[in-house]
């Protein structure tokens, strides 16, 4: 295939950025033509991590599946999890507790934020500075015990399950997640003085890889990459699954376009995460936290679509069910995937600097992209 | 959302499309069903029917029946909910339809995706190659069913 | 009381007495010799534990910190570890070309400390156009690292190192704006003449605002000439895994690396040289006893108390920095450095004329 792409002209020069690249954050491959340090055109190949996660759920059952897709996204796998679980309830019309609700709602949140600051590091380190990312690191660490003490994993947490969430919150979610609020929030604003008002940064990211709302739309961008070009595409707020719709929260949105704006979008998520938190660390209702379900989950022949807001924007899981145990066919629609189609058009007439700092603000994460 | 939902009456839709569709409701979504041959012109009239403008093509996958293909494309608009799933029968042996990518885009990757993992040939592609599978693959398509991985799948 | 000065005197005196005028000439150069390559050896082992120290400061983390007392021994360790390593040269390299240009490197670097004053009367090669010596050779390890990308025969190698051509050439005319400046105001081009016009005081105190802006300046124009972070585009992991010195492995990598950390060493040096004294203490008008008690600091602690203060700040900027775009890299220098430093010259010739200075 890389024969079809060098071209003839002298001019220009093929290069494979990746799969093994300090700025693709994991094993993505992009066959990039230059003319001199100009981008005229970027072609990824995909699949060094695909372990067709879609193939192996037709023949996991209704329960176990969930836990593999916390290995596509698995910085926001808490969210992809969720979407499982909603898909599953869905299918089965099985009401999920209030407390549960809330509980999930709080894990999402969390996620996002401990997603966002990671990618808040990374971008910084893509642009050339590496002292931020240790920076997000010590924040992330915190985000990480918290749950650590309730789901017992780090990574993948696996504690969404059909029905609610696997166990009760920990004695001490409230009290750390309370002590973590105000910490984050001074936080915020030293990233804020760190970087976001750095003039070489805004110099990196302001009027690079623009993307128009129209393009984005059609890329079939979603998350913070399409709101920073102006589209309003939460899903949260879209079609309010959980709690969210009795939640007060901000949409951010900026119009610019460009790498800045989405990495401001981030920013202010990052704010309304810790506010949404804030809303409900006191009001977490007593009661039950998981539905009574059965412990093997058959569900009814038809299909089953559900939408969920990852940190990188829609996720949505698609069952076509037989009627059995196991799905008969699940498609996973990762928001990665449609961010990275866009790549190709964003990058085009920048330097090589830029593509690197636009795949830092796409915050591509390569398992949610190949699956 | 900044602008209160409309309904979209999908009898009146389909009524007024240009090819012939079946409307199938009681699912989640509605359904249409179409001809693979007329699809491209059903998609121009989804995208650009004033009352529809459905420009955000979300999910675009294939399902393998055993005896046929089905192409499902979920669509909905950047700023309304109305959500409609549009299918499209298959032949498996020669599956083809026409690409969609020229309305929307995001249709490239996922049909060079769906051309790989089930085969489907799509006529108009502007650049039909292999995206995720490695160079040099060729004919078995992992997501049908009656493929099998002899080194590391699952026994279903 | 003991100095540097004198003990290099006993030891001249010694070695004339044993071994004769021409002997003793020998000896001193092979002496010299030793010196300059177990100085670097040392500067290497100081400067990377200083920066991974520094840089774990600022990244709220505490570095190294296992092998040896506060991980003093890391960096050894570090370097027995490249010198164990193969040296790897790839299929499709031009082998002497690519051995060659570490070792351009390290010795353009080795030159560069002929001019530099250690201490009170310490200098290797005191010669008459010290600072002029000083901006010719620094150009030459441009050379070293354009035939380092070029006979990689690799992509990321030649794009490093033509970005780091462009960037040398350009950023070596702010810092000799910036060295003509003090030139002009000392009225000389030697090292030691130029330390001696600032017995009164430093150039930062008594050259107004063009020394001001001249510091900046070098400051900035030796932060891109040696390629250190935010200028660092010739290596940039994240965009060109590691620019130039992408193939080079074991003892060749570590002959760059060491380079970068010598000429991070010697522009600071010059740069103390040049605004903050050199080796002359810190005197303050006609308060006698503070002055007193500043002559009694030796003069090499002095020199090299400014020197890694310098070295300190470019290594602050390096972990608090985005890195800039080539493109905006050059407009940088040709747009604005470039000006401000000739406007700057010109302002300083016409304070020097007129005696403005203190």
């Amino acid at each position: 295939m890389l024969q079809e792409i060098t071209s003839t002209d002298t001019g220009c020069l093929t290069i494979n950025v990746g799969p093994q690249h300090p700025s693709t954050h994991g094993v993505l491959h992009l066959v990039i033509t230059l003319s001199g340090e100009t981008i005229l055109r970027v072609d990824p190949h995909l699949g060094y991590i695909h372990r067709s996660i879609e193939k192996m759920c037709e023949s996991l059952s209704y329960r176990q599946f969930i836990y593999v897709t916390s290995r596509m996204d698995y910085l926001s796998s808490h969210i992809n999890n969720h979407g499982c679980a909603l898909c599953v309830e869905q299918a089965l019309q099985i009401e999920v507790p209030p407390r549960a609700q809330v509980i999930r709602v709080l894990m999402d949140e969390l996620t996002r934020m401990a997603s966002h600051v990671l990618w808040w590091g990374a971008m910084a380190m893509d642009v050339g500075a590496i002292t931020p990312f240790f920076h997000a690191f010590r924040e992330r660490e915190l985000i990480n015990e918290i749950m650590e003490e309730t789901c017992g994993a780090r990574l993948t947490m696996n504690y969404m399950v059909p029905g609610g969430v696997m166990f009760d919150l920990h004695p001490n979610f409230q009290k750390r997640v309370k002590d973590f609020i105000p910490f984050f929030k001074s936080k915020l604003d030293e990233y804020d003085e760190l970087l976001t008002h750095n003039i070489i940064f805004k110099q990196r990211t302001q009027h690079i890889g623009v993307l128009s709302r129209e393009d984005a739309i059609s890329y079939g961008v979603t998350g913070p990459t399409a709101r920073a070009s102006g589209w309003a595409c939460d899903v949260r707020k879209r079609v309010p699954y959980e709690c969210y719709d009795r939640l007060r929260f901000e949409e951010v949105v900026e119009q610019a376009g460009d790498c800045y704006a989405r990495y401001l979008v981030r920013m202010g998520e990052m704010r309304q995460s810790l506010s949404l938190v804030e809303q409900l660390i006191d009001n977490i209702p007593q009661g039950d936290f998981q539905a009574k379900t059965k412990a093997v989950l058959k569900l009814p022949k038809g299909e089953f679509y559900s939408r969920v807001e990852t940190a990188r924007g829609e996720f949505g899981v698609y069952i076509v069910s037989e009627g059995g145990t196991t799905p008969y066919r699940i498609k996973f629609r990762s928001p990665g995937f449609s961010n990275l189609s866009a790549l190709d058009h964003m990058a085009r007439g920048h330097k090589i600097g830029d593509l690197v700092a636009i795949m830092g603000s796409l915050d591509l994460v390569i398992p949610d992209i190949d699956r | 959302m900044n602008e209160p939902q409309t309904a979209v009456d999908w009898e009146a839709v389909v009524a007024h499309a240009p090819v012939p569709v079946q409307l199938i409701s009681g699912t989640p979504w509605p359904e249409l069903h179409v001809e693979a041959p007329n699809w491209p012109d059903l998609a121009q009239f989804l995208r650009t029917a004033p009352e529809l403008q459905l420009d955000y093509l979300f999910c675009l996958t294939c399902v393998d029946w055993k005896t046929h293909l089905t192409m499902v494309y979920h669509l909905n608009h950047s700023r309304q909910e109305r959500v409609v799933v549009v299918k499209s029968q298959l032949d498996r042996d020669q599956p083809q339809i026409a690409s969609v990518a020229g309305i929307w885009r995001t249709a490239e990757f996922h049909e060079r995706e769906v051309f790989e993992m089930f085969g489907v040939q799509f006529l108009g592609h502007p650049d039909l190659r292999l995206l995720i599978l490695p160079e040099g693959w060729e004919g078995r398509n992992p997501l049908r069913k009656d493929y099998e991985d002899p080194v590391n799948m699952i026994r279903l | 009381m003991w100095s540097i000065e004198q003990i290099i005197g006993a030891l001249n005196q010694w070695l004339q007495h044993t071994l004769g005028n021409v002997g003793a000439a020998i000896a001193a150069y092979i002496l010299l010799g030793i010196f300059v390559i177990l100085f670097f050896s040392v500067l290497g082992l100081v400067l990377v534990y200083m920066e991974r120290k520094v840089s774990a400061w600022m990244q709220v983390r505490l570095g190294p910190n296992r092998v040896g007392p506060k991980g003093l021994l890391q960096t050894l360790a570090d370097t027995l570890k490249l010198m164990s390593k193969e040296g790897l040269t790839p299929a499709g390299a031009d082998r002497f070309l690519f051995n060659l240009a570490p070792v351009l490197m390290i010795v353009v670097s080795m030159l560069l400390l002929a001019p530099v004053a250690f201490a009170r009367n310490v200098q290797i090669w005191d010669l008459n156009i010290g600072v002029l010596y000083v901006s010719a050779i620094s150009s030459v390890s441009v050379l070293a690292v354009l035939i380092a990308g070029w006979s990689s025969n690799n992509k990321y190698s030649l794009l490093g190192a033509m970005r780091s051509g462009a960037q040398i050439v350009s950023y070596e005319l702010s810092a000799g704006f910036a060295i003509l400046t003090v030139a002009v105001l000392s009225g000389s081009l030697q090292v030691s003449q130029i330390i001696e016009s600032q017995q009164t005081g430093w150039w930062i105190f008594r050259g107004h605002l063009p020394v001001w802006v001249a510091t900046v300046v070098y400051l900035i124009a030796v932060t891109a000439e040696t390629n250190r972070a935010p200028f660092d585009l010739a290596e940039a992991e994240s965009e060109l895994t590691a620019g130039f010195h992408t193939e080079y492995s074991g003892m060749k990598f570590a002959l760059f690396f060491l380079a970068e950390y010598a000429n991070v060493f010697i522009a600071s040096a010059i740069g103390a040289t040049l605004f903050l004294g050199g080796w002359m203490p810190l005197h303050i008008g006609n308060w006698e006893a503070f002055n007193r008690v500043m002559d009694w600091i030796p003069s090499s602690i002095w020199f090299l108390a400014k020197t890694f203060f310098l070295i300190f700040v470019i290594m602050w900027f390096r972990w608090t920095f985005p890195r800039l775009r080539i493109d905006q890299l050059l407009e940088l220098e040709w747009k604005y450095l470039l000006p401000i430093g000739l406007v700057n010259l010109i302002l300083a010739t016409a304070i020097a004329v007129l005696g403005w200075h203190f």
